[in-house]
């Protein structure tokens, strides 16, 4: 996927570079980092204000949820300047001195400001209970205009499809226009977390969630998965892009297989559909690494070897038990992509493996 | 009264006592005493704290930079899974209650011995065999990458020692259940003559109200790891939706367990400030049954809360509300028993010794914990709050500042009784300051970074979480220096320290009429039952150097309020 875009820029040349990263325009990264818009703060050395805590407020309930955190913040102060600043008074007026162990008599039972101190509190909770409860109900209840992208997580990346049947890696909206994600997850447990926009919900194997929110901001802010869900957990995160017009994010998404190279075309099949479980830096992976892997002997876990032509790329892609490479057994962790992608798919991802050869043998 | 030389007897340091009236290995081994079982528990969730602690270190070092390579993502994930799976199931669950709790609870109710003696030896090797368990998950080579969690499908697709440490939790489960169970039938029957249930110190009420929780909660968890155990190895189809189950349901049969298990974590530490705060005042303690109660009502409340855990897990919104709401009634109890302790403080006669610096700092470290809850009780905080390092920070806050801050405060209390001997009070202190300042900085910056957005279990974050990682990084080997340090000063204080009397603190709770360390039975006499928090009780005697029952003392030389300082 995205962050996996920095690796693969290494590896070609400079002119293709300059193309790649036009492409990607505001979500070219360094390292795994998103640039984060939601980073631009003002007066972040001062902890009693709320952009000393959060990022900025990208959705239309972030104020309210900050509203809320800032309050239970000074209550919170309040409460426990009185208990620590009580405590070290009494520490301090009565500690022990001149040999005398004997305290000062005094009470050690008073009913009246035991309920007053159990009542108190008890109507603050109310209050902040109800406050949490009704921006929550905006936060989960959708607008009825709100579009619907259908997100896919699986280890270790993202799949967004927008209601015209674009896809992306990276997820494009479009500034105040609200959003209803429909989420499922291929394999295991993942979270949808954007800072930003203070939305989180987890990503279910067996069913869809949902999270709703409308931005309000424009700029690109961070996406990333908040459940665990195995070894690289903590690269599974991509860019969100928050776009000012319906046109703009178009320009963005929209992907027209006839004017772009077989080798564009292979390596977006890639990024939508390989690059969870294979990398193109000569890393192992849950499956082998694919940049160096065109026109090698692969040696299988049965002592055999293969050679890794046109043939050995079709049959691993849509009968994945056919070739299990040696260190990657007993059995193929992979699906079969048959029926998901078709033999003029497997035709760019051969486009694509055989520049990737091509380009590490270059760097050499 | 009674002569000099039958008190010299009866609180004097004698020849023989629980430490040295056998020898051998097997007389430990085999033992039925339950202050021997409790030291030898204390040794072993000393060992399960250290190694857990290193792991933690470990996880630290590695997140000293934004990029680091020092460990492979995947070892990153089997470190904090460790650090989790062992610092919970070995070593915070039976800390206080079947360390601490077993070598006082019996001698609190001038008792010679828990109920079932045997069921306590079992519930110590039930502990080995489990923590076992849990480690072969490491020396297997496998290793275990779940998270201290479990949390399906992830623990069912893994390769890992899923297997070894959840049967490990199972059987740990069990030695739990042993110790709740032997709790609750020793304080049922085995109290004093005449010692009515508002007679009992507090400790002994927290300690119930654990056990309660201990005994009916534990056992969902033990079904639930086995379940998990089928599901992974016949497919049973409960908890992986591959074969037609829900993970959520894992979750919450996993929560129903493991949020009271958090009041398993902290009841007992309440009851040990309670002591602590009462007796370094020489104070009665204040509102003694808003606090015995406070501690029921917390363990009752804490069974309806789990759902708390999952307000993003895609359960029903009606469920998620009500959850929201009665997690907010926990809070009153919690903060009753705090209101409670700084009126105690008021016009005491505070000494601030080891113990009492341990107790403070745990009202400071459990104020954080507690009103940091608030953030994340509230629905719309929660759900930007949930699985960051503010949630990290939080429980570490109630956790290791509540419960490893009042274990610490709690042994340093009772060291001298165990063992006979006094330790080095100035050491004990500034270990004490080492924990507390070292906590602070690990722990306090994690609030701002979860705040601002930074996901817990990240092998790599983004740099601009840097800095507040790296202070993170050193206050937790400041803390390791100070948990180090307090080690050796209790250690060396057990081996060499100066002999002390049989009540050095004026406590007036009956363990302390006991010699130091106490005889095999706990106590020569018949003891005196004494209201446990009447210091007046306790007088002093010149002959002995301590306090002792005024039913005991020479009535000639007793001066009942200039009394000569003594610690």
């Amino acid at each position: 996927m995205n962050w996996q875009l920095p690796l693969m820029l290494a590896q070609t040349d400079s002119s293709r570079l300059e193309e790649l990263r036009e492409r990607t325009e505001a979500i070219s990264m360094q390292g795994t980092t998103v640039p984060d818009s939601s980073l631009v703060r003002e007066g972040t050395s001062n902890p009693f204000a709320t952009e000393y805590w959060f990022p900025t407020q990208a959705s239309s309930f972030a104020g309210e949820v900050d509203f809320l955190y800032m309050a239970v913040f000074w209550i919170s102060l309040i409460f426990f300047v009185a208990i620590v600043g009580s405590m070290v008074y009494f520490c301090v007026k009565y500690r022990r001195k001149d040999g005398v162990i004997a305290p000062e008599p005094s009470s050690s039972h008073n009913t009246a400001i035991e309920i007053l101190w159990s009542v108190l509190p008890s109507i603050i909770l109310v209050w902040i209970f109800y406050v949490g409860a009704e921006t929550w109900f905006e936060m989960r209840i959708p607008k009825e205009n709100a579009e619907e992208i259908q997100v896919t997580a699986k280890q270790f990346g993202w799949l967004f499809t927008y209601e015209d049947g674009d896809q992306t890696n990276e997820l494009h909206l479009v500034r105040d226009k609200p959003v209803r994600l429909i989420m499922q997850s291929e394999d295991v447990l993942h979270s949808f977390f954007v800072a930003a926009f203070r939305q989180k919900m987890d990503i279910v194997p067996g069913r869809y969630t949902y999270a709703y929110f409308e931005p309000i901001k424009d700029g690109v802010y961070r996406l990333s998965c908040n459940e665990y869900c195995g070894t690289g957990h903590s690269k599974m995160k991509t860019a969100c892009i928050v776009h000012t017009s319906e046109e703009d994010r178009k320009n963005n998404t929209k992907w027209i297989e006839a004017e772009k190279t077989p080798f564009e075309n292979g390596q977006r099949i890639y990024q939508i559909h390989c690059s969870g479980c294979h990398k193109v830096d000569g890393q192992p992976a849950t499956g082998p690494a694919l940049n160096l892997i065109w026109g090698k002997n692969e040696r299988m876990i049965d002592g055999t070897t293969e050679l890794v032509d046109e043939d050995y790329v079709l049959d691993s892609i849509w009968y994945p038990e056919k070739h299990i490479v040696e260190g990657y057994g007993p059995v193929s962790k992979m699906n079969s992509f048959k029926g998901i992608l078709d033999q003029k798919d497997v035709d760019y991802v051969i486009a694509y493996l055989k520049e990737l050869k091509d380009q590490s043998g270059d760097a050499k | 009264m009674v002569d000099a030389s039958t008190r010299q007897k009866l609180f004097g340091t004698p020849e023989t006592n629980f430490l040295n009236c056998s020898k051998g290995w097997k007389s430990w081994a085999f033992t039925l005493d339950h202050k021997r079982i409790g030291i030898m528990y204390l040794i072993g969730v000393t060992v399960a704290l250290f190694l857990a602690g290193v792991f933690a270190l470990v996880l630290r070092s590695h997140l000293f930079t934004f990029d680091s390579k020092m460990l492979s993502d995947d070892m990153y994930n089997q470190m904090f899974t460790l650090h989790g799976a062992v610092m919970v199931f070995s070593f915070i669950i039976p800390s206080i209650p079947a360390a601490l709790g077993n070598i006082v609870l019996p001698m609190m109710l001038g008792a010679k011995d828990v109920a079932f003696p045997r069921m306590n030896l079992a519930s110590f090797y039930l502990w080995i065999i489990g923590t076992g368990c849990l480690l072969a998950a490491i020396l297997s080579g496998k290793g275990l990458d779940t998270g201290w969690t479990f949390y399906t499908p992830y623990s069912i697709d893994t390769n890992t020692g899923v297997i070894y440490a959840t049967f490990g939790a199972f059987i740990l489960g069990f030695s739990s259940i042993f110790t709740g169970l032997n709790f609750l039938v020793t304080v049922n029957t085995m109290r004093a003559k005449n010692q009515g249930w508002f007679k009992l110190p507090l400790f002994v009420w927290s300690l119930y109200a654990t056990a309660i929780i201990q005994v009916l909660a534990t056992p969902v968890l033990g079904i639930t790891l086995l379940m998990l155990i089928a599901e992974k190895t016949l497919h049973i189809g409960i908890f992986d939706p591959k074969y037609g189950g829900d993970p959520v349901l894992f979750q919450h049969f996993f929560w129903f367990y493991s949020h009271p298990a958090v009041y398993i974590m902290i009841l007992p530490a309440m009851g040990v400030i309670s002591e602590l705060i009462s007796v370094y005042s020489q104070k009665r303690i204040f509102g003694y049954s808003f606090i015995a109660f406070s501690s029921v009502a917390i363990a009752l409340l804490g069974f309806l809360v789990w759902g708390h855990h999952m307000f993003t897990s895609g359960q029903s919104l009606v469920v998620t509300l009500i959850f929201s709401a009665i997690t907010f009634t926990v809070a009153i109890p919690s903060a009753v028993k705090v209101f409670n302790w700084l009126a105690t403080l008021y016009k005491g006669s505070i000494l601030l010794n080891t113990p009492m610096c341990y107790a403070l700092s745990f009202i400071f470290l459990f104020g954080i914990g507690g009103l940091t809850g608030l953030f994340l009780g509230a629905l719309s905080t929660d759900i930007h709050l949930h699985d960051t390092y503010f949630v990290v920070a939080h429980f570490h806050f109630v956790m290791v500042g509540g419960t490893l801050t009042a274990l610490l405060g709690g042994v340093f209390h009772w060291w001298p009784k165990i063992w006979g001997r006094m330790y080095n009070d100035f050491l004990g202190r500034v270990g004490c300051f080492l924990v507390f300042s070292g906590f602070n900085l690990t722990f306090f910056p994690q609030f701002v970074m979860g705040s601002r957005g930074m996901p817990r279990r990240y092998a790599s974050y983004d740099p601009e979480f840097q800095i507040f990682h790296q202070l993170s990084t050193v206050g937790a080997f400041v803390l390791g220096l100070g948990i180090l340090l307090s080690f050796v000063v209790l250690v060396y204080s057990a081996l060499r320290g100066p002999r002390c009397s049989s009540n050095p603190f004026r406590a007036a709770s009956l363990e302390w009429q006991s010699s130091s360390p106490p005889d095999f039975h706990n106590f020569i006499h018949t003891p005196v039952l004494t209201d446990p928090y009447d210091f007046e009780s306790q007088v002093y005697d010149e002959e002995l150097d301590t306090y002792i029952p005024r039913e005991f003392a020479n009535p000639a030389k007793v001066a009942p309020r200039k009394e000569p300082v003594h610690n």
